[in-house]
């Protein structure tokens, strides 16, 4: 029997303080406590029980042997938090706009389960902090994980962000699950042209619940950072293991390196564009950011979504290019290897999407490094076929970018030289040699 | 029972105590499969700040916000092989270990207690830096155990299988530093019901709670490893949690000692009373009597107010007599005071013991004089910089305020003598909630049988085994078992050893030999070795204790080289008869004149020859025979 039924046939709700006696072992045992919610993990024929001194157990049904409701669950108060924060005078205005992702969020002690927290006043209590930096507006877009992020909603988040900073926003900042937020980056570096104020997207590694999280240390920086000088589309997170600094990474330059970790984003073939510590220092690692300027941003939001991003392996099957060719994609953003190679054997279907009008872009998948397709014969060949090669992009940055050019035309050659205009500093003109593994 | 004189009596009194001990398990990291070991090689530090968390009514703890405020850090010293991600909080948690798991429920078994059917790993709030995480996973195991003592039951609650947190290596203002590699060592934790009434109880309890994790022979030992605290009230008084009690022999001391401070402050609290003082009187008025002390004799004083700090002064009313008053052998109202002070100042001066430590009659007096004190007042000095000495004074004014009360509900350390001091108050609530990393763990009912099925021998049945069994001497026995050779113990007797004699030789040759060498060094390996080589007729029983001093100096060499180097290896029988003619032959003269009675002579003279090489019986027999020759032929 499952947990549900068995609390529904003897009427006994969640939150109910009750006694209950088990047969363990032909022995009796008997334990008081509040029934919890089952939990998502669990085999479903165990009842969970809060003991009074705080711990969960579970207790399986077969062996409950008697069950009374000492006290029934009492309702517990809705808690409202209203947005009163008063701003202050003489501080720049800064908002931050939540897409999901829990960056603060207060916990349920007795559940566990978290709840974002996203009015200013539950902001406020949870990082005080970055009221003394700027007057916060926070704005919850929307609440979904960043593994389930889409192009539309790259769109939406554009066009938040143009809105805030066109009445008057200093900067704004983008709350954003981790998995994907080096993808909305790129988009967004590429959507908002003629940008005059920075835009910082900011996640964290471990969630806001526990005390060790650097959800709080890396929207400290990040609100920091929405009130510099840079106008630029940024990643800020943790640069190091320890609550030292954050890093400030150009948003097309910028991958998750590791699962787990909190200094998991790293920026690729390029330097940060600054140190930021909590305290409000920045240390600027480069002078050729864009600067704050008066312009008005515009929103460029033309995608074309057929696109997709294949990855060549040993054995890899040309199937796989015809079947996006014959699906009508318009683009492939191919992550080769070494230089920027495909099997010689996939070459043929590579040539027949180019001839059928599909932009074929080369980046490559050992993520350092920039692809050259005249050194070896193969590279040639893919070169002759039509491939694009994408310099030192990022395969998910060339990815992007080729959803943002193909809305802007599917000439190919008009293609071919948009992929290799630089719009947003998707392409270092040369590679520096201390950008490796750092 | 036995039958021995109390100091107190106990029952009238309502004593009320109750353990929780904690041990280490020797088995890999609790939610990773690191090894639990520990190790001075530090190879990288990082540092973090822990910042409290909101409830689920958006509140933060303003204490402790204010805390994190101060911009506290902790560095953390890592080793590559003895920390991992995990440790770092950098990776969610693994495990839980599965072989400590099995270990807990054993112990369960041990101490009556009954598993639960599925296992939740809760997060417990702990920000002062000693986890990572800012929380200790921690889990109940099992309920309702039980433990019998002579003076009736004692019950077993929880027992909870946890990770052990990371040791402070270092405390500085604003910087705590810890090492990890002891964080996340399994920890058992077993607590009892406060149910202990006589302070002989509460060893004996330790000791059966202690017997059994020994019993699963997957404990850690060693200092550090095991953790006894003790919770100790009677009526009337509060209740005190001691901490960090190592040795089992302390335990009723520790409880005696506290039963005698509670007593003797709530005596100070009924003189207060009578005099007719109350809490609000102590006021928190600091007096600068700096220029009293101008040209004071004492050190510590003059050393303060030449580095430009100050001597300040606070007024308890009634309290005159009363801060010198022991309340434990050798410490006084007045320690408990200067314990609190100790967070700003090494030491606090109080009225009742002065004139001394270099202060004169003449400043006390101008100090009364000047703080306009009764007969009955008292006064309190600190000198130190301002801010400290208001501080520390502070604590004082809180800690007097209490003794009117009666006994404050404290934290306290256990101290070598058996006395406490002043640790930290009582913790709140704990604020706990689950760990949603680590799914609920069924323990199938099939496992709790076979565990059920296969418990370790407890100690004092492993005891009585062997006396009836081996014929082993009782104190023989125990010191095996308290030792933890049983093992080994027993697996060379089914080598065939005679059980004496292994017995005699883990026991007494090898602690025999602690004084001079390096014991430790000597591996079971090598004890197995030895007695192989024995059984193999190659060396005689004389010859372990030299080869074990060997062995304990060059752990690297085994027994065989060590017995061959050292010429220990037994001589055959033709050798030892050669030896024999030779002696009789240099002393040929006694042997014809006394005959038989040269025996003692020449079997001393040839075993100071052959000791260790040649079995003494195999001696006597061919120098008897021999002399019989002689003699008779």
């Amino acid at each position: 029997m499952r947990v549900d039924e068995f609390l529904k046939e003897r009427n006994i709700n969640v939150g109910d303080f009750v006694r209950i006696t088990k047969e363990e072992d032909g022995e009796e045992v008997t334990y008081e406590g509040y029934i919890m919610p089952p939990y998502e993990l669990s085999a479903g024929d165990t009842l969970v029980l809060k003991l009074e001194n705080g711990y969960n157990i579970g207790i399986a049904l077969e062996k409950i042997r008697r069950i009374e409701v000492l006290e029934r669950a009492k309702v517990k108060p809705e808690v409202h938090f209203e947005a009163l924060i008063e701003g202050k005078p003489g501080l720049p205005e800064v908002t931050i706009i939540g897409t999901g992702g829990t960056i603060a969020s207060r916990i349920d002690y007795e559940t566990g389960a978290v709840y974002p927290a996203f009015t200013a006043e539950e902001l406020a209590k949870a990082v005080p902090e970055i009221f003394e930096v700027a007057n916060v507006k926070p704005k919850l877009l929307f609440n979904i994980f960043s593994e389930d992020m889409k192009p539309k909603h790259w769109v939406k988040i554009a066009h938040e962000v143009a809105k805030a900073l066109n009445s008057g926003d200093y900067g704004v900042v983008v709350a954003h699950g981790t998995d994907t937020m080096g993808y909305t980056a790129a988009a967004l570096s590429f959507m908002l042209r003629n940008l005059g104020k920075p835009v910082v997207l900011v996640g964290a590694q471990r969630s806001s619940d526990r005390p060790s999280s650097d959800a709080a240390m890396n929207l400290i920086c990040s609100v920091r950072m929405a009130t510099s000088e840079v106008a630029e589309v940024m990643v800020v997170m943790h640069g190091e293991t320890g609550d030292t600094y954050c890093l400030a990474h150009r948003g097309t330059k910028v991958r998750k390196m590791h699962t787990s970790r909190r200094d998991a984003f790293r920026s690729i073939n390029d330097v940060p564009i600054a140190k930021i510590w909590p305290n409000g220092e920045i240390e600027f690692l480069r002078k050729d950011y864009r600067k704050r300027s008066d312009e008005e941003v515009e929103v460029d939001d033309k995608i074309e979504e057929k696109v997709a991003l294949v990855k060549v392996y040993p054995g890899i099957s040309s199937e796989i290019i015809d079947f996006l060719v014959d699906k009508g994609y318009k683009g492939i953003v191919i992550e080769g290897t070494g230089l920027g190679h495909t099997p010689n054997d996939i070459i043929p279907s590579i040539e027949r999407a180019v001839e059928e009008g599909v932009a074929v872009c080369m980046t490559s998948q050992c993520i350092y490094g920039r692809v050259n397709l005249n050194v070896y014969s193969t590279g040639r060949k893919l070169l002759k076929a039509g491939v694009i090669p994408c310099e030192d992009m990022l395969p998910e940055t060339a990815y992007v970018k080729l959803m943002w050019v193909l809305g802007h035309t599917q000439n190919l050659e008009e293609v071919r030289k948009m992929m290799l205009t630089n719009y947003a500093g998707e392409i270092t003109p040369y590679t520096r040699f201390d950008t490796y593994l750092r | 029972m036995m039958v021995m004189t109390d100091k107190f009596n106990y029952e009238e009194l309502g004593l009320k105590v109750g353990l929780e001990i904690h041990r280490q398990l020797d088995t890999k990291k609790l939610f990773s499969p690191v090894p639990s070991e520990l190790s001075d090689k530090v190879e990288f530090t990082f540092q973090r700040r822990l910042r409290p968390t909101m409830s689920e009514l958006g509140e933060i703890d303003p204490a402790a916000l204010e805390e994190f405020k101060k911009g506290r850090v902790y560095v953390y010293e890592g080793n590559y092989e003895l920390t991992d991600l995990v440790y770092m909080d950098e990776e969610p948690p693994r495990g839980p270990d599965r072989e400590a798991l099995e270990v807990a429920l054993q112990i369960a078994y041990l101490l009556n207690a009954k598993p639960v059917d599925e296992v939740y790993y809760m997060r417990k709030i702990v920000i002062d830096g000693s986890n990572v995480s800012g929380f200790q996973r921690t889990a109940i195991i099992a309920t309702d155990g039980k433990v019998e003592t002579p003076w009736g039951a004692v019950g077993i609650p929880t027992i909870c299988l946890e990770e052990d947190a990371a040791r402070i290596i270092e405390r500085k203002d604003k910087e705590v530093i810890y090492r990890l590699d002891r964080l996340g060592i399994p920890l058992i934790e077993i607590s009892t019901t406060p149910d202990i009434h006589h302070p002989e109880q509460a060893k004996v309890v330790a000791k059966f709670i202690g017997d059994a994790l020994r019993a699963t022979k997957k404990v850690k030992r060693g200092l550090g490893t095991i953790r006894q605290d003790l919770n100790v009230s009677i009526k009337g008084g509060a209740r005190i949690e001691i901490k960090g009690v190592q040795e089992l022999d302390m335990i009723p001391i520790i409880i005696e000692r506290e039963v005698e401070r509670q007593l003797n402050l709530l005596k100070i609290r009924d003189e207060l009373r009578k005099r007719g003082v109350k809490p609000k009187d102590i006021k928190e008025e600091f007096y600068d009597v700096t220029d009293i002390f101008e040209n004071t004799k004492s050190k510590i004083i003059a050393r303060v107010i030449k580095k430009g700090g100050k001597v300040l002064a606070i007024k308890l009313p009634k309290f005159r007599g009363l801060i010198g008053r022991e309340i434990q052998p050798g410490r006084r109202l007045g320690t408990e005071f200067a314990d609190r002070a100790k967070k700003y100042v090494p030491g606090i001066f109080h009225i009742d013991e002065l004139p001394n430590y270099g202060i004169s009659q003449e400043e006390v007096n101008k100090v009364i004089e000047r703080l306009n004190l009764s007969e009955e007042d008292a006064f309190v000095l600190v000198a130190a910089e301002e801010e400290k000495a208001k501080n520390a004074l502070r604590e004082v004014i809180k800690r007097a305020r209490e003794a009117i009360e009666g006994v404050p509900e404290e934290t306290r350390r256990a101290l070598p003598d058996g006395n406490t001091e002043y640790m930290r108050p009582l913790p709140g609530k704990a604020r706990m909630y689950p760990e949603t990393d680590i799914p609920p763990l069924r323990i199938p009912d099939d496992l709790k049988k076979k565990i059920k099925e296969n418990l370790p021998e407890l100690p004092q049945a492993k005891v009585e085994r062997y006396v009836k069994e081996y014929k082993l001497d009782r104190s023989l026995a125990q010191t095996l078992v308290d030792d933890e050779r049983d093992e080994l113990f027993e697996e060379l007797v089914s080598m065939g050893v005679k059980p004496s004699l292994a017995a005699s030789i883990l026991v007494v040759v090898l602690k025999g030999l602690r004084k001079e060498v390096p014991i430790e060094n000597v591996t079971d390996e090598h004890i197995r070795e030895a007695f192989q080589l024995y059984l193999e007729g190659k060396i005689a029983k004389e010859a372990f204790e030299e080869i074990f001093k060997e062995l304990a100096r060059n752990p690297s060499k085994s027994a065989r080289e060590v017995a061959e180097e050292k010429g220990l290896t037994l001589l055959s029988e033709e050798e030892v008869t050669r030896i024999i003619e030779e002696v009789i032959q240099q002393n040929i003269e006694v042997v014809k004149a006394k005959g038989m009675g040269a025996m003692g002579l020449i079997m001393g003279r040839v075993m100071a020859k052959v000791r260790g090489k040649a079995d003494g019986k195999l001696v006597s027999q061919i120098v008897r025979r021999k002399l019989q020759e002689i003699s008779g032929g």
